[in-house]
């Protein structure tokens, strides 16, 4: 065993050692099935705020709502005078319990070899004791997507045309059983792009392709994603006439069945103009139902994605612009920009230790022109309806799933704290391991 | 990148360096009288003064208060809603570099000196300057144990690189401590393993360098004895361009900006320096500083972070976003810093999270961002705060600074305005049209028909793939082997 993995192997037995001593998710004791939280400001997103409203939760769900709702009997009380009550924050594009230790290859599942593996699922590799969750769940982000193939320091490597099954789940569970919101929320696809220039691991160094050989690669990766979903339409065909005892079984053929049935969204990795061009053309030519994520460039071609009523999952925009010469506010004026041509947004981390930053971005497309109430929808509600959630989350809405925040202000900004979270309508610890470091080194003695 | 798209792209920059002086309000060399009216004047040392004004003259801060009246003459800033700040100073730096920020072949690379690569032209120094930064510690990267010798600028974008240091502040040193110098991120395939490998390897690597400075500075001192006493025909010592910047340190001519993480690496640098008789000026990133807060107190050492950067790596799984906070109440001068140009557009904003993560009030929060940093750079007589004789280096936001949601609408640097938005969005539609008649010219010239266009390419650069925090890991361009940017 050499020194480099021998190392490796050891901060992986430390980050393992640490991760055990984490608290559970959710607090032992039989918790209250009835939570009443009173004279709040509610921001429901379904409807104007109401200024000093009663929200209840039973059961899991939100069972009341509104300026005079009563306390049921046997409810637990939560005076929010002074507070307000907001859906809880969905962060649309993350690697949250894919990634630990960003560094640490041994603590990172956020990606697999090869080009296609539509059969591989995030949960399968979320890590529910994470120390990533409880953290972000302190910041009022309730419920997430975690994406294969995507975004994080192992992209270089491993990316993938066909990068697998993204998972929708809660931020807080004993096992990814009851975290769970849809096992399988989207299908992700990296559009192949024209690159001239890279970066060589083998020898460390960059390397540059001329164009037209660029092309020809690119032009055979999409034929070979044709080819993928022609295949997937013919093993649709023949799981249509007859039983599994017909035909041989194929998994990856499987996974795309609902793909190329429009039943399942293709989550579509794009930044630059041409490259969103060409996704969004390709898609509507083969009938799949396109979610953009990325989109630096999306603003160049607004009115395709808007006509093709294609949704876009920005990266952060506390991201440099993509060109030297773009305006320096390029990527902070771009979700106002796009909600005006018609454009449906959400704001993702694409990550998993920034994730808290989320409602910072938000707040800060905010400054540059978006409405506040865009803002924070595009951190709720839109990112739901993008994946065929908004029936569970997203607002506060009566028989939605009770995911809710209740915070010392604007959930969004950078100042405002966040009091309880409620996830699948329990009182949900906030304690992490960065609030548990604090307390030790506050409380150490005087040297 | 292209040659072509190259060429546009200093075209452009030129252009828009150009277009810049040509509106600005008063040619380079005269110093308006401004002043700033009826704003929220967040001074930072001295309170917050609703309605306040600043007027500034020859460059400096000559009046604040309720009550400043305008000389005749004066050009009249009206602060009506707006917040003025003094300017961000930014602890950390890598911007204005040209090229690479790393010298990694070697474990002391000392003899390299950042100041010397200058960049006047690098679009980060515009940006920062739109996010309110006035003063950058421009460092060194991470490669090596003792790295190379580190320049504060002023971001006078439009200026030559020889305008840009901050005139009177002193030189540093990067040192590096940990996972970084010792390489456990990545490796260089082909390349054998270099020392040091482990953190007891960085510390003998520093203390090898040490002995041999403190050698060198006794020849010397020995030398330059006998030459005083009149002893003729003398040999004096070889020089050492290695060892000089050292012998600066030994002397407390040169200041220690040390990169590091954990808290074990920490006490181990302030031990080393204890016994060679210097001072770390400034731990950076330190991480794990809240662990050891008393003891950076009692050193005297300032403390540069990150606001809430974690889990990147091993030696950043204990960050806490409480470490501002903690290091503060401890007695620690502490600042946070961006390592990364986009980061630094924000520093107000990251600052104000430390009133969330750790209670500190509004005061101690921009301190984080202004006087501490100052303090760390020993420029504090003349930045950092609104305090009358300090140069004019000022931010005004439209909104609260301690927020998500202020918009910069002006930087000034000594008493000039370096950044407008209203100009800056004014002068869109004319810097369009130029890039436009320089790519069809481009494509003019470059009719040759076995020749596919090169215009510029989507796939060139995936967003994944720009610069990235110098101190994030894997990251071979920033780690000194790519060639960064």
């Amino acid at each position: 065993m050499n020194r480099l993995k021998f190392s490796a192997l050891c901060s992986g037995l430390l980050v393992a050692a640490a991760i055990s001593f984490a608290t559970p998710a959710v607090a032992q004791s039989p918790a209250p099935a009835t939570y009443a939280i009173t004279h709040a400001k509610l921001v429901t997103l379904a409807g104007s705020p109401i200024e000093d409203g009663t929200l209840v939760i039973k059961d899991g769900k939100i069972a009341a709502i509104g300026a005079t709702v009563e306390v049921p009997a046997g409810a637990q009380v939560i005076d929010a005078k002074g507070l307000q009550v907001s859906p809880g924050l969905f962060d649309a594009v993350t690697q949250m319990g894919l990634s630990e230790i960003g560094a640490v290859s041994s603590t990172v599942d956020s990606a697999e070899t090869g080009s296609f593996n539509p059969d591989v699922v995030a949960a399968t590799a979320v890590f529910p004791s994470s120390e990533h969750i409880p953290v972000t769940r302190a910041a009022g982000i309730t419920e997430v997507l975690s994406v294969p193939g995507s975004g994080g320091f192992d992209s270089f490597g491993n990316r993938g045309t066909v990068a697998g099954q993204a998972s929708a789940f809660h931020m807080a569970g004993w096992t990814m059983e009851d975290m769970q919101i849809k096992r399988s929320a989207a299908m992700v696809v990296n559009w192949p792009t024209i690159v001239t220039e890279s970066f060589d691991f083998a020898t460390f160094s960059r390397k540059h392709k001329p164009f037209a050989e660029a092309k020809s690669e690119y032009e055979k990766q999409v034929t070979q994603l044709t080819d993928l979903l022609d295949s997937a339409r013919h093993y649709a065909q023949a799981m249509g006439h007859g039983g599994p005892s017909d035909y041989e079984r194929d998994v990856k053929l499987e996974a795309l069945v609902p793909v190329v049935r429009g039943q399942l969204p293709v989550l579509v990795f794009a930044d630059h103009a041409r490259d969103i061009r060409n996704a969004v053309e390709y898609c509507e030519k083969q009938k799949l139902r396109m979610i953009l994520a990325g989109g630096s460039e999306a603003y160049k071609v607004k009115d395709l994605l808007r006509s093709k009523d294609v949704p876009v999952i920005l990266r952060p925009v506390l991201t440099e612009p993509r060109d030297e010469d773009d305006a320096y506010d390029r990527m902070l004026t771009q979700p106002a920009e796009l909600i005006a041509a018609g454009v449906k947004i959400a704001f993702a981390s694409f990550d998993n230790s920034f994730a808290r930053r989320l409602g910072q971005n938000a707040a800060n497309a905010v400054a540059y022109g978006l409405s506040p109430e865009d803002g924070l929808k595009a951190v709720t509600l839109y990112p739901a309806q993008m994946f065929g959630l908004s029936d569970q989350v997203g607002t506060l809405q009566v028989g939605k799933v009770a995911n809710v925040i209740v915070t010392n202000g604007d959930p969004l900004d950078v100042t405002t704290e966040v009091k309880y979270v409620f996830i699948r309508g329990q009182l949900t610890s906030l304690d992490n391991r960065h609030k548990r470091l604090y307390e030790k080194y506050l409380n150490r003695p005087k040297s | 990148m292209n040659r072509s798209s190259v060429r546009i792209a200093f075209a452009l920059a030129a252009f828009v360096a150009t277009a810049w002086l040509a509106t600005a309000a008063t040619p380079p060399d005269a110093q308006p009288v401004i002043l700033i009216q009826n704003a929220t004047v967040l001074t930072v040392t001295q309170g917050t003064i609703e309605h306040g004004s600043v007027l500034i003259k020859d460059g400096k801060i000559s009046e604040v208060g309720p009550n400043v009246k305008a000389p005749s003459g004066a050009q009249v800033i009206d602060g009506t809603g707006m917040f003025v700040t003094p300017g961000i100073i930014d602890c950390h730096s890598h911007i204005a570099v040209d090229g690479s920020v790393n010298e990694g072949s070697i474990s002391v690379s000392s003899i390299a000196n950042i100041a010397e690569v200058l960049d006047s032209d690098d679009v980060s120094i515009y940006r920062d300057l739109a996010g309110g930064v006035t003063t950058a510690n421009v460092l060194h990267g991470s490669a090596n144990s003792i790295g190379g010798q580190t320049v504060v600028i002023k971001l006078r974008w439009g200026q030559p690189a020889a305008k840009l240091p901050f005139e009177g502040a002193l030189p540093g040193i990067k040192f590096a401590l940990g996972e970084n110098p010792k390489r456990s991120n990545f490796s260089v395939p082909g390349r054998e393993k270099r020392y040091p490998a482990s953190r007891m390897g960085v510390e003998e690597t520093i203390r090898a360098a040490f002995t041999e400075a403190h050698d060198y500075k006794n020849a010397w001192d020995a030398y330059n004895k006998k030459v005083a006493a009149g002893e003729k025909n003398l040999i004096p010592p070889r020089r050492d361009l290695r060892l000089d910047p050292l012998v600066e340190v030994l002397e407390g001519k040169r200041y220690v900006h040390s990169h590091c993480y954990r808290e074990d690496e920490i006490l181990m640098l302030l031990r080393v320096a204890k016994e060679f008789g210097f001072k770390v000026r400034t731990f950076q990133h330190i991480l794990e500083g809240y662990k050891v807060a008393d003891e950076l107190a009692a050193a005297g050492v300032g403390a540069s972070t990150f606001s809430d950067w974690w889990a990147y790596k091993v030696e950043a799984y204990d960050a806490i976003p409480y470490n501002a906070a903690l290091m503060t109440r401890r007695g620690v001068v502490v600042s946070i810093n961006s390592d990364d140009a986009e980061e630094a557009t924000h520093l107000n904003q990251e600052a104000a999270k430390t009133i969330k993560y750790g209670g500190l009030s509004r005061d101690e929060a921009l301190k984080l961002v202004t006087i501490n940093p100052a303090i760390q750079l020993g420029i504090d007589k003349r930045v950092g705060s609104i305090e009358v004789g300090k140069d004019a280096d000022l931010v005004i936001y439209n909104h609260d600074p301690l927020s998500a949601y202020a918009v910069v609408q002006k930087t000034l640097i000594d008493g000039r305005v370096y950044f407008d938005r209203q100009q800056d969005i004014a002068g869109r539609p004319a810097l369009e049209k130029e890039k436009k008649t320089l790519l069809e010219k481009e494509k003019k010239a470059a009719k040759k028909p076995d020749e596919k266009k090169d215009e510029k390419k989507p796939g060139d650069k995936k967003p994944e793939e720009k610069k990235k925090p110098e101190d994030m890991p894997k990251m071979p361009q920033a780690e000194g082997f790519g060639g960064a940017k």
